[in-house]
């Protein structure tokens, strides 16, 4: 009985959490269902409407921007290449520096790690001028080069990754390293399938991240090519329902790697098995 | 020449401290060796040193020949079991036991034979698909074992891997070890604090006490003749009784009691050794003592029990009717006595 109570009451609490996530982006929705007009005159819809296929269809493939030459579509595809740029580097990366700081006999490796921590201090948004500059110099302006590159070091990551080693006992090493494996063999089939749950939790925190960027992109690209989703939201014009159902679609990409990464995503973030 | 010789191995760690002083030892192809000791003597940091996983500070050692000090864990041919196995938890057991034979190169073909031969020999071909986490403590130490196996190495070295298993399943493993080692005659050392395991499985025992090796001979060398104290008082269960003593003219002087040793020693500090099976306890025996605790062990009883105040056991039949707070009567036999000094802790 007392366990009814409780559940109940669990489940009464988690309802009401999710009910403030999700009632808002419901509105969203089923007023991007509508027709501006009907919007203009009625306020914001909670039920569905008739003109889904109208206006997501339009808002994909209408020509947008300052000079008409972008479409939502190229966005997302922009976006899309952005974020999983950043994210696949920033596993690398962060993967590797871990591995040289925790097994390799690195002089000072805890102070270079605390360096590289530091760098958290020290967000795009803090150098973002020199960024710009380094970047400019090497012709990266208006690239997908410019746009990932600098943001596809995270300290963070290389956190995780470093205590998750620190976490693997050194006779794993020892044992390998007597089975005739060598440093690189090691990181690949040892340290890579170890931590593949750590991998996809960094992977969905840096592509969101990723996936989110504003300024920079906004300072790198001159060229409407290169427009992101997140820049698009900012520069949308048209009507209301227009701008709802871009909204939606935007969410789309970031809930489709969660759903993908979903199980290896909760078990990287709860466990290090 | 030795198939495995150390010489003169010296191991200091950064931190300063001495795990390993001017180590020699001499071991044949074939032979199985163990070292034994307290925890923290040692033992385990010069098997590692053998295996190539710990730098040696001074000293060489030579395997079959060749000198292997600067030579690469994964080129000296050398298979260790680790204390907790360290399987690779994300390979199954196949690979578990292929990873080093792909690693060298050897075929498909030829990785499937050995390790189902080896699988088979082991009783685990059944287990061949499951991923470590899956196994139990015993099956898990098979899978150690294959893996070292599989690869029929120059040498096995064992770090202490049966102290995870439980005493039923130790007693059966130890078994196993041995036969298999008997079986494929493969060169082996095996670490372990646990004096039984040493006398069970080896062929020489060698007794390694603060870095430094007290004693090496063939069990019964080190359990009838121990060269020193710490010898005496870690080989063998319950402990040697050591009386600390003053003997004059070949008579022991123990509290009140005294013993006759039929030789003309004279040593003003001295510790005398007696197992407690070696206690003769019998009726018309000179000496007599109050039992103070009585142990019951089955086939056997322990009774300990104080002279002066010193004190000491005696492990006797337990069909013999004696309890706590009986008088008993014992001899102790000149011959069966160790006597050493205790200003250098050697035997006399």
């Amino acid at each position: 009985m007392t366990k009814f109570i409780s559940s109940t009451i669990n489940h009464f609490i988690l309802s009401i959490g999710l009910l403030i996530m999700i009632v808002p982006i419901w509105i969203i929705f089923a007023s991007s269902t509508h027709s501006s007009l009907f919007i203009n005159t009625n306020g914001l819809q909670f039920f569905l409407g008739d003109n889904f296929i109208d206006n997501y269809s339009r808002v994909l493939f209408k020509q947008s921007g300052f000079f008409n030459e972008i479409t939502a579509l190229k966005m997302f595809f922009n976006s899309f290449v952005m974020a999983t740029g950043i994210a696949t580097l920033s596993v690398i990366t962060s993967l590797m520096a871990a591995y040289g700081l925790v097994y390799f006999k690195v002089k000072y490796a805890t102070f270079i790690f605390w360096l590289i921590f530091i760098t958290l201090l020290v967000p795009l948004e803090l150098r973002i001028m020199p960024s710009y500059i380094v970047m400019s110099k090497l012709n990266l302006v208006n690239t997908f080069a410019g746009l990932i590159l600098p943001i596809s070091a995270s300290a963070i990551a290389t956190f995780f990754f470093r205590q998750f080693y620190k976490s693997i006992p050194d006779e794993l090493l020892e044992a390998a390293k007597l089975d005739g494996t060598n440093s690189l063999r090691f990181f690949i089939d040892f340290l890579i399938p170890l931590s593949r749950t750590m991998i996809a939790a960094v992977f969905i925190f840096m592509f969101v991240f990723g996936y989110n960027q504003y300024l920079w992109p906004l300072i790198m690209t001159t060229s409407e090519q290169y427009w992101t989703v997140v820049m698009g939201l900012k520069t949308m014009y048209g009507s209301i329902s227009d701008r709802f159902a871009f909204v939606i679609m935007s969410m789309i990409p970031p809930v489709i790697i969660i759903i993908f990464l979903q199980k290896l995503f909760i078990q990287g973030i709860f466990q290090n098995k | 020449m030795s198939f495995l010789e150390l010489q003169n191995i010296t191991k200091i760690y950064p931190n300063g401290t001495k795990a390993v002083n001017e180590t020699s030892l001499n071991i044949e192809n074939g032979e199985f060796v163990v070292f034994v000791g307290p925890s923290g003597c040692g033992k385990s940091t010069l098997l590692r040193m053998i295996a190539g996983l710990e730098d040696i500070t001074n000293g060489k050692i030579s395997l079959d020949g060749n000198i292997i000090n600067k030579i690469d864990p994964s080129e000296r041919d050398v298979a260790m079991v680790f204390q907790n196995y360290a399987l690779y938890p994300h390979m199954s057991v196949f690979n578990n036991m292929a990873y080093g034979l792909k690693n060298r190169g050897i075929s498909k073909e030829e990785i499937n034979i050995k390790v189902n031969d080896v699988a088979k020999l082991l009783e685990i071909d059944q287990l061949l698909t499951r991923k470590p986490s899956m196994l139990s403590g015993g099956q898990r130490q098979r899978v150690a074992m294959g893996r070292a196996i599989v690869r029929n190495p120059k040498i096995f070295l064992f770090d202490e891997p049966l102290s995870n298993l439980d005493a039923k399943l130790r007693n059966q493993m130890r078994l196993e070890i041995k036969r298999l080692q008997r079986q494929m005659g493969v060169t082996s050392i095996f670490v372990t604090h646990d004096q039984t395991e040493a006398m069970t499985l080896g062929d020489r025992i060698v007794v390694i006490n603060n870095g430094v090796v007290e004693q090496v001979g063939t069990p019964k060398e080190i359990y009838s003749k121990p060269n020193t104290k710490f010898v005496a008082e870690f080989i063998g269960s319950p402990q040697m009784n050591l009386f600390n003593c003053k003997i004059e003219n070949g008579i022991a002087y123990i509290a009140d009691m005294k013993i006759n040793l039929n030789n003309s020693t004279n040593i003003d500090d001295a510790s005398l050794g007696i197992r407690p099976d070696d206690i003769l306890i019998s009726d018309n025996g000179q000496h007599s003592c109050v039992a103070n605790l009585v142990e019951y062990l089955g086939s056997d009883m322990i009774i300990y029990s104080k002279i002066g105040d010193q004190e000491f056991s005696c492990k006797l039949s337990s069909k013999i009717n004696l309890n706590a707070g009986d008088t008993f009567k014992f001899d102790i036999s000149s011959t069966l006595v160790h006597l050493f000094d205790n200003s250098n802790g050697s035997r006399v």
